[in-house]
């Protein structure tokens, strides 16, 4: 199987910049790393169907190895669809982060926050038990017993 | 005519039912009987397929009558089946508790015109997922129930929702790149993705590449699956969604990642190449998850966190690779997707009884309400793995397989088993001591609303039917755990000796290629 050069490295870059992307803090710039690593995969997708070749449209006279293989092409047309709806959800998501807070960073979950913050001592847990909080305390009990011992 | 071909309806019953309820999205009652009744007939569809299955074995439908190894396949065999089914009374259960959420409350939580045309294409892609027969497909099943569980997640855009739902689509988008990654080079290795057609060619290939394909499916599978380093969304977005989508998305979702790394171990990438590093990210899944449910004090957080912790039996059951081992996690699979369900919703019914599921203000709701009490007890003790429970059955045939397996890793992943359910135990205990057991004002912040002790109606009928439902369901699980464990185990056989499937795809000619380590088959007999 052939490759071209090119489609390789516009791949490998289109990863990179996605990647590099993706790690960042601001939504819309993991939106655009997330389109860009799509569209490289599209292209990996579009590699691995080997060398370029005629349109796969059914000919007699033509040789079928004149043909390009049309399977990758009908997954990178599935693929494009969906990334094109993943990105309009997401860019609706960005839109409303923005109506709600105001801001376009990605931002941290409070319950997180807070688990981390308590401390591994949990008083109704942990605490030694100063003073007898049962409905029958043992003393009472004692103390009954001894009331009704000498009868 | 045979059976097996009405398998695509189980796919296009509920889309056609979504496509109806989005056009009858003026009116709620037509849309509530449409999506009920879709998913009714889905589900007998799929019994009718399990019990056909069940006696003719394995079966195979091409689509749109391009031959195998081109076209797209549809696969029913009994672990698909089985797991169409019990997905199915899950989704069902869990239809007619949101249906009856949203009549109590008006629907404000959940806009009911959105709701049900999502749910029923979330089915339609956990159905193709379940199904399919080809590589391609199944990322394409998979888009379709991530593209419906993003819009549910974030449904009525609340700011909690959209954050969690960030991370939520974030990943999801992250994992199905690495999935279609891996698909594009397992074309580019072999020239094909049907997975009959693979099984053979995959053999053949030299063994680097083939372990670069496996790791790779095993990470994308693995981020949805939510197995222990890549698990962390899961505790931060599920709990921020409706009671009612996160018990779906708790009990079906990651047992989709978990069916896909299932089926790829066993029909793709056969022997116990990566079984050791499997094992060992199973006991760490189970290990963190559960340390980490231990820490919370919001019930939801503590029970996504149980699930991470949890998908690590099913995970130690395939690393054995074992007939006795893929025969419990198929059960443990069942077992989980019922009881992990039945505990969200009934957290969903302490949230509207009590006024919150924080354990900070929850108290007395034993006394309350004893019918909740009851119905949290059950799949509660279910879920830690108290011994008549089936929970119990499927962590017992788990060690059973790894002691049998006998390696000291296998061992140690079973005393790790034991622990995990130990630690279950505590962390539901507090649950159970706390939101249950002692009085209302011993808590930090009490809920206004549990000293209201005539606030009977704000467990409608419509919500605690379903969910009772659901837990009897569980407990039949347990009562009808022999045929289950038997079934269970003939879909063990049969994955692990792939010739049904291969044979069904492309017909009895197709040579079925030897599995590189046979005595892994070996792992113990049941």
């Amino acid at each position: 199987m052939s490759v071209n050069l090119t489609l390789l490295i516009v791949m490998g870059v289109l990863y990179a910049c996605g990647i590099y992307l993706i790690l960042e803090l601001s939504l819309t710039r993991v939106l655009l790393g997330l389109m860009l690593m799509a569209n490289a995969t599209n292209l990996l997708i579009l590699a691995t169907g080997g060398y370029a070749g005629l349109a796969p449209l059914f000919n007699k006279s033509t040789d079928p190895r004149d043909y390009n293989d049309p399977l990758p092409q009908a997954l990178i047309l599935t693929s494009i669809v969906i990334s094109f709806a993943v990105t309009a959800f997401m860019l609706g998501i960005i839109y409303r982060t923005w109506a709600l807070a105001r801001q376009d960073d990605i931002q941290d979950d409070a319950e997180d926050r807070r688990v981390a913050k308590t401390p591994s001592f949990d008083a109704e847990d942990d605490s030694v038990v100063p003073e007898e909080t049962s409905e029958f305390p043992v003393t009472a009990v004692t103390e009954a017993a001894k009331e009704g011992g000498p009868q | 005519m045979n059976i097996a071909s009405l398998a695509p309806l189980a796919v296009v019953l509920p889309i056609l039912g979504a496509a109806l309820t989005f056009a009858l999205n003026r009116n709620p009652v037509a849309q509530r009987v449409v999506s009920i009744g879709f998913l009714s007939l889905t589900l007998l569809l799929e019994c009718w397929l399990l019990a056909s299955v069940w006696t003719a074995g394995t079966a195979s439908v091409t689509l749109g009558g391009w031959q195998p190894p081109f076209g797209v396949v549809m696969v029913v065999d009994q672990f698909s089946s089985l797991m169409l089914v019990v997905s199915s009374v899950i989704s069902l259960a869990v239809l007619i508790y949101a249906t009856g959420q949203g009549m109590a409350d008006g629907d404000r939580e959940a806009p009911v015109s959105i709701f049900h045309p999502t749910y029923l294409i979330l089915v339609a892609g956990v159905s193709n997922a379940f199904l399919t027969g080809d590589l391609f497909n199944l990322y394409v099943g998979f888009e379709i129930l991530l593209t419906a569980s993003y819009v549910l997640m974030t449904l009525g855009g609340t700011g909690p929702r959209i954050r969690a739902g960030v991370t939520y689509v974030v990943v999801s988008v992250v994992s199905s790149v690495l999935f279609l990654i891996a698909i594009a080079m397992i074309y580019g290795a072999t020239g094909t993705i049907s997975m009959a057609d693979l099984a053979i060619k995959l053999d053949g290939l030299d063994p680097g590449t083939r372990n670069l394909l496996h790791v790779m499916l095993l990470v994308a599978f693995g981020i949805k699956a939510a197995v222990f380093p890549l698990s962390f969304w899961l505790p931060d977005s599920y709990p921020t969604a409706p009671a009612p989508v996160t018990a779906v998305f708790a009990g079906l979702l990651t047992k989709v990642g978990v069916y896909a790394m299932v089926r790829t171990e066993t029909l793709l990438f056969p022997g116990d190449t990566l079984n050791a590093p499997l094992m060992v990210v199973a006991l760490l899944t189970m290990l963190v998850g559960i340390l980490g449910a231990i820490a919370q004090s919001d019930i939801k957080r503590l029970l996504s966190f149980t699930l991470v912790s949890h998908i690590g039996y099913m995970v130690f059951g395939l690393a054995m690779s074992s007939v006795a081992g893929l025969a419990a996690a198929v059960f443990y699979v069942a077992h989980h997707i019922t009881v992990q369900t039945s505990l969200f919703l009934v957290t969903g019914l302490i949230e509207r009884r009590g006024g919150s599921a924080s354990l900070d203000r929850l108290g007395g709701l034993a006394k309350l309400s004893p019918l909740l009490a009851l119905l949290f007890f059950i799949p509660a003790m279910n879920l830690a793995g108290i011994p008549p429970f089936s929970g119990f059955l499927g962590k017992l045939g788990l060690l059973q397989a790894g002691i049998a397996l006998g390696t000291p890793l296998s061992i140690t992943l079973v005393v790790g088993g034991v622990v995990t359910s130990l630690l279950t135990l505590l962390a539901i205990a507090r649950v159970w001591n706390r939101a249950f057991w002692r009085k209302p004002e011993d808590a930090d912040y009490p809920a206004p609303i549990l000293k209201d002790t005539a606030a009977v109606g704000l467990l409608p009928r419509t919500m605690v039917g379903p969910t009772a439902a659901l837990v009897v369901f569980g407990v039949a699980l347990t009562v009808f755990a022999g045929p289950l464990f038997q079934l269970a185990g003939n879909s063990a056989e049969q994955m692990l000796d792939r010739t049904a499937y291969i044979h069904s795809v492309l017909g009895g000619n197709a040579k079925v290629p030897e599995i590189a380590a046979p005595q892994s088959l070996q792992g113990g007999g049941k």
